[in-house]
């Protein structure tokens, strides 16, 4: 169990896999095992489109240890095309193009980097929908 | 089963294979070649290309090389799970020592059961990885290996260098031909002990031998490749609707071209170093991206990489049917090009991380 919890882990910050409810079909992320709205155990995986909305958004100009490099920056709420709402990071975007509703894809990135010497870790942020600027 | 003849040099495996999936990556920063002339030379100097594509401050190869791979994904519709191989090809890994290439496999959905490596030989690590990938499938260890080329290339601040290095690349996903948007009919690859372009472990930019980058390194790889391909093939330019070559400039791939006997209507629509620079690594495999967004069925294209140190690695590709429905799947590599925001140079140096404070 050890292993799949860790890879759970892993694949929520690097894919968007949460878990489907059996019972009602709900989507839920991050996975919690137990469905939100029926209480019902939620085991099956589920990979999130990764599309969705801005919900609500902040820039942030003093940031934590580990993130001052990357300010000024942009956190969001981000509706998700099935539902949940996700907190992350906003990237590929200057503050004044945010508004509310805005279309947003999931991309992975760089987090976070500890130091020259320390790990880099990667997880989902989201920027604009890239549209399709040429024919296809 | 294709008779194996030692005296031409052709790789082709025992099972066909072709391309069954391809994405590209482009960051969406652009430096123009200005600018950075505006910088060293008060804007006096002739450039290179018009602009060049530089990653933001949370991309690096990883990140860039997951995107490529998921358009390939897009494209293939195949379960990440059936492949065998995720292989990185770049010059700008972000470990010194961790693969990038567990990282991508991770972020597919490939793991655990599968091969994962990087790959370094300068700028043809992408397609020597590509070749690895034909054999790995061509011989059935595998059903499906995914090969990367790609690269956030370093040039050291007023080198010739920093006008062309660049960010991108591409991914191509190498299966059976059966499944194949683009079949592949053989590759070669010549190579020679050349000193053009190094970089010493623990320094962060690289060295060049200024004037000997073009006719010994560039060109006799280059054309040496792609005459012993075509040879091998019994094919001429003519029989090519497509070619695309090692993009270290505009005027190289270009004068390689026409050497070869190509016109422009077969090499423009490939070469993309005049607006996204040159992306090392990824220079050949997202030129032929670009192709492959607009061949059509039937089409042959001649690919030739070139990787400094030195060697060129050259590809006879067929396009198939299956193409067409597919390329729609993923964003195109001009939907990339045209999602473009400029910076300038004090921008480019944050983002590049050049300043030591
Ligand atoms: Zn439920």
């Amino acid at each position: 169990m050890e292993v799949s919890r860790h890879w759970r882990l892993q694949a929520q910050r690097y894919q968007l896999v949460g878990e489907t409810c059996d019972s009602c079909g709900v989507k839920l992320f991050p996975p919690r095992d137990v469905c939100l709205e029926c209480e019902a155990p939620a085991q099956e995986l589920y990979t999130f489109t990764g599309l969705g909305e801005i919900y609500s958004y902040t820039t942030i100009y003093d940031a934590p240890a580990g993130f001052e490099h990357n300010t000024p920056y942009m956190v969001a709420l981000i509706k998700l095309e099935e539902g949940p709402l996700v907190t992350a990071q906003l990237t590929d975007i200057d503050p004044s193009e945010a508004v509310i509703g805005m279309p947003v894809e999931m991309v992975t990135r760089k987090l976070r980097t500890d130091g020259d010497e320390g790990m880099i870790v990667y997880g989902y942020k989201f920027r604009p929908a890239v549209e399709e600027l040429t024919a296809v | 089963m294709n008779a194996y003849n030692p005296s031409n040099g052709l790789m082709r495996p025992d099972r066909p294979v072709g391309i069954v999936g391809y994405g590209a990556y482009v960051p969406r920063y652009r430096i123009p070649a200005a600018e950075i002339s505006r910088m060293w030379t008060g804007g006096t100097g002739g450039v290179p290309i018009k602009e060049k594509a530089v990653n933001g401050l949370d991309e690096d190869v990883a990140t860039m090389s997951i995107e490529a791979a998921r358009n390939a994904m897009l494209r293939a519709q195949i379960n990440p799970q059936e492949i065998r191989a995720v292989w990185v090809g770049s010059e700008s890994h972000p470990y010194a020592v961790k693969p990038t290439s567990t990282i991508v496999a991770e972020a597919i959905g490939a793991v655990p059961n599968t091969q994962a490596a990087d790959w370094e030989f300068a700028c043809k690590a992408g397609t020597e990885a590509m070749q690895a990938a034909i054999a790995f499938v061509g011989s059935g260890m595998a059903r499906y290996a995914l090969s990367i080329g790609m690269d956030t290339a370093q040039g050291r601040p007023g080198d010739a260098l920093e006008y062309t290095a660049a960010a991108g690349g591409a991914a191509i996903l190498i299966g059976p031909a059966a499944e194949s948007l683009v079949l592949i009919d053989g590759s070669y690859s010549f190579v020679t002990d050349t000193p053009d372009f190094w970089r010493r472990a623990h320094a962060d930019y690289p060295s060049h031998g200024d004037r000997f980058t073009g006719e010994p390194a560039y060109f006799k790889h280059v054309l040496g490749a792609a005459e012993a391909l075509m040879t091998a093939v019994n094919r001429t330019a003519s029989d090519y609707r497509w070619a695309v070559f090692h993009q270290p400039n505009a005027k190289f791939p270009e004068r390689a071209a026409q050497a070869l006997g190509f016109a422009p209507d077969q090499f423009k629509v490939g070469l993309l170093s005049p607006r996204i620079g040159n992306t090392y690594s990824g220079s050949t495999m997202i030129g032929l991206t670009a192709i492959l967004d607009v061949a059509e069925p039937g089409d042959r294209i001649l690919m030739v990489s070139y990787g400094s140190g030195a060697g060129s690695d050259a590809f006879d590709l067929q396009v198939t049917e299956r193409l067409l429905e597919a390329r729609g799947r993923a964003i195109s590599t001009e939907g990339y090009i045209a999602r473009r925001t400029e910076i300038d140079y004090a921008t480019y140096t944050r983002y590049r991380d050049k300043l030591k404070l």
